[in-house]
């Protein structure tokens, strides 16, 4: 249906940050080479890393397989038995999430600066709508410093 | 031509393999590319309280091992077990060894109730009956009396509803834990059928969380019991609570309001377990010929205040609650290391301020001895990260002078050697981690614990027999010295 000139543009476009569909395709009609999913994580310290996951990868899983520099993020690997894994969504993609059960929400309930629209990152799966969101690593601690990193000094 | 030499590396000692100390040491090692971490532990295997608190049917709680693991193969980190820091090396030596000696050793002791006849036979402190059902090797004899029908636990935290299950559990769910062997044994034999957790405060005050709660009310054969007098008054607060505390009290309220459910004819009834609350413990009563527990003498309280800060007050008026075996879950206690070291006896932590050791330079803390026995493990975590944020902090701004030389282990080695003191390394702690391993494979468990650290320290290679003498006839007299 369209033109292998136009799916090049589109993979161009969707290589960019420019997070719109071009002429409206909807992404799930058109094979791309990758059907990855790309997620902005903020991090403590405000750097923003970009990651990629395939769909079904819940976001722990996407943090630990691109060897995100996440101090102590998923302690428990995983298994509902710590919040260490909290992360803030933009709140047009937390509306879509799946509903939380009792089990995620006693552990979120112990995380620090829980917002109205956080989530345990190891219970939230990527699904192609969520490509190119962007997700906030909260603080640790109530009074954040400016934290200090000689990893680099020889 | 003048040609700088690179600064050395700055070298870092650590007391205590807990959560804090590994914690601490995987943040530096972590934003510090030459720092050189090295983690004392006064018992040859490491972990603190993943291995030897947390409760054993909560396996998923001690995968952080997995990542304590990876720190320690770093090749920056090294780990010496069996070196009791204010005994075998003090601290005024490791910090002629090392630019930062960081404290992490938490908190060994527990608060006493201050009560009489709180040293009856049938009394215990949660912190021993945890470490005697956990395997720690100084409460491997406790023998705790489980003949009677019902147990109070005073305490109203996460420590108090872990013994309440474990003593309430079916043991086909305990016995493919690594509990000990003995305790399950003893538990096998248990006539417990009812316990109660008693608290001085009131619903709104409760320390324990809810995922632990929810556990206790979905404990298959036990039957909650629950006065829903208890929260009648309580609900324009409940309202205005935050999120964690309104699902925690509410839980409690549907809890105490359901029906119970109706028993088939010939079932054995159930096991209960109950929440008591704005009762403070007297005395603890002895039985009739004066050898034992036989019931708790309480004030019964009213709250002044509201919220965390409400206090408990006597109202003058007491009750009597029978039962024969007592545990005091009322908080963990630090201990002062060594004279050299400031400590707070009142508040039971080391006097600091974000880490560092109030008027002692390149001396630091983190976890329970820096901020009281309080929390879980991501509570320490973000503590421990605090600490090290100092650590680097200092080293970056020139507070911590790391261009003098020091010679970290190898100063403290010969030492240890003068003492008779033979640390156990990261793999002789992995051949003890497989022998434990293979021990419990045979009986479906992930692993059996070895409880006497003789053996440990059989099961680490090249341990000669007149040193594992020496340091088994020191730990006697460390525990004896405790006075428990």
């Amino acid at each position: 249906m369209y033109s292998s000139k136009s799916l090049y543009m589109l993979q161009l476009l969707k290589a960019s940050d420019l997070g719109f569909s071009f002429l409206g395709a909807d992404s799930s009609n058109i094979s791309y080479s990758e059907d990855k999913i790309t997620v902005h994580f903020i991090n403590r310290d405000g750097d923003k890393l970009t990651a990629k996951g395939k769909p079904g990868d819940s976001l722990l899983d996407v943090v630990v397989d691109n060897n995100l520099d996440i101090d102590g993020f998923g302690a428990c690997e995983g298994t509902l038995a710590c919040s260490t894994c909290h992360l803030i969504f933009e709140d047009h993609i937390f509306e879509k999430l799946d509903a939380i059960t009792d089990e995620e929400m006693d552990m979120l309930d112990l995380a620090y600066g829980l917002t109205e629209t956080s989530r345990l990152g190891c219970q939230i799966c990527l699904k192609k709508s969520m490509n190119d969101m962007t997700v906030r690593v909260p603080e640790a601690v109530a009074d954040a410093r400016q934290s200090v990193d000689m990893s680099k000094n020889s | 031509r003048w040609l700088s030499s690179p600064a050395p590396a700055p070298r870092v000692c650590v007391v205590g393999s807990g959560p804090a100390g590994f914690y601490t040491a995987q943040h530096i090692l972590k934003h510090h590319g030459g720092a050189l971490v090295d983690i004392y532990e006064k018992l040859p295997v490491p972990f603190g309280l993943v291995r030897f608190g947390v409760a054993p049917d909560h396996p998923e709680v001690k995968n952080v091992i997995n990542t304590f693991t990876q720190t320690a193969h770093s090749e920056r980190c090294a780990y010496y077990g069996n070196v009791t820091v204010g005994r075998d090396v003090t601290v005024p030596e490791l910090q002629r060894a090392y630019h930062a000696v960081v404290l992490s050793y938490g908190a060994e002791d527990n608060r006493v109730l201050g009560i009489p006849g709180e040293n009856l036979p049938g009394v215990y402190s949660a912190r021993a009956f945890v470490g005697w059902y956990n395997g720690l090797p100084e409460n491997r004899d406790l023998k705790p009396d489980l003949s009677c029908d019902t147990a109070l636990i005073l305490g109203h935290g996460n420590v108090a509803l872990d013994i309440a299950r474990i003593l309430l559990s079916p043991l086909q769910l305990l016995r493919k834990t690594d509990i000990t062997d003995s305790s399950l044994a003893a538990l096998a034999c248990s006539k417990v059928k009812r316990v109660w957790l008693v608290g001085r405060r009131g619903p709104l005050q409760v320390a324990f969380t809810i995922k632990e709660l929810r556990e206790m009310i979905n404990l298959p054969g036990a039957r909650a019991v629950l006065d829903p007098a208890d929260f009648t008054g309580l609900e324009s607060a409940v309202k205005d609570a935050p999120r964690p505390r309104k699902r925690l009290t509410e839980l409690m309220m549907k809890t105490a309001l359901e029906k119970p459910v109706e028993m088939q004819a010939g079932a054995a009834a159930p096991r209960e377990w109950g929440l008591k609350f704005q009762r403070s413990p007297l005395e603890v009563l002895p039985s009739a010929d004066g050898s034992r527990a036989r019931g708790v003498r309480l004030a019964l309280t009213r709250l002044e205040g509201s919220g965390d800060s409400a206090k408990a007050v006597p109202t003058g008026d007491e009750e009597e609650l029978e039962c024969g075996l007592v545990l005091s879950s009322i908080g963990y206690r630090s201990l002062p290391l060594d004279p050299a070291v400031p400590f707070d006896s009142q508040r039971g932590v080391i006097p600091n301020s974000s880490g560092r050791v109030e008027g002692v330079p390149g001396l630091y803390c983190s976890g329970w001895v820096k901020r009281g026995p309080t929390g879980v493990i991501i509570t320490t975590m973000n503590d421990s990260f605090d600490t090290a944020q100092s650590v680097l902090e200092d080293l970056q701004g020139g507070v911590l002078d790391a261009s003098p030389f020091r010679e970290g282990f190898g100063l403290v080695e010969s030492i240890l050697r003068s003492r008779g003191v033979r640390p156990v390394s990261f793999s002789d702690w992995q051949k003890i981690d497989a022998a434990e391993v293979a021990r419990g494979k045979a009986a479906g468990k992930p692993r059996e614990k070895i409880v006497d650290p003789a053996e440990m320290l059989a099961a680490a290679p090249a341990a000669s027999k007149a040193r594992q003498l020496w340091v088994l006839s020191t730990c006697e007299l460390y525990t004896s010295r405790k006075g428990h």
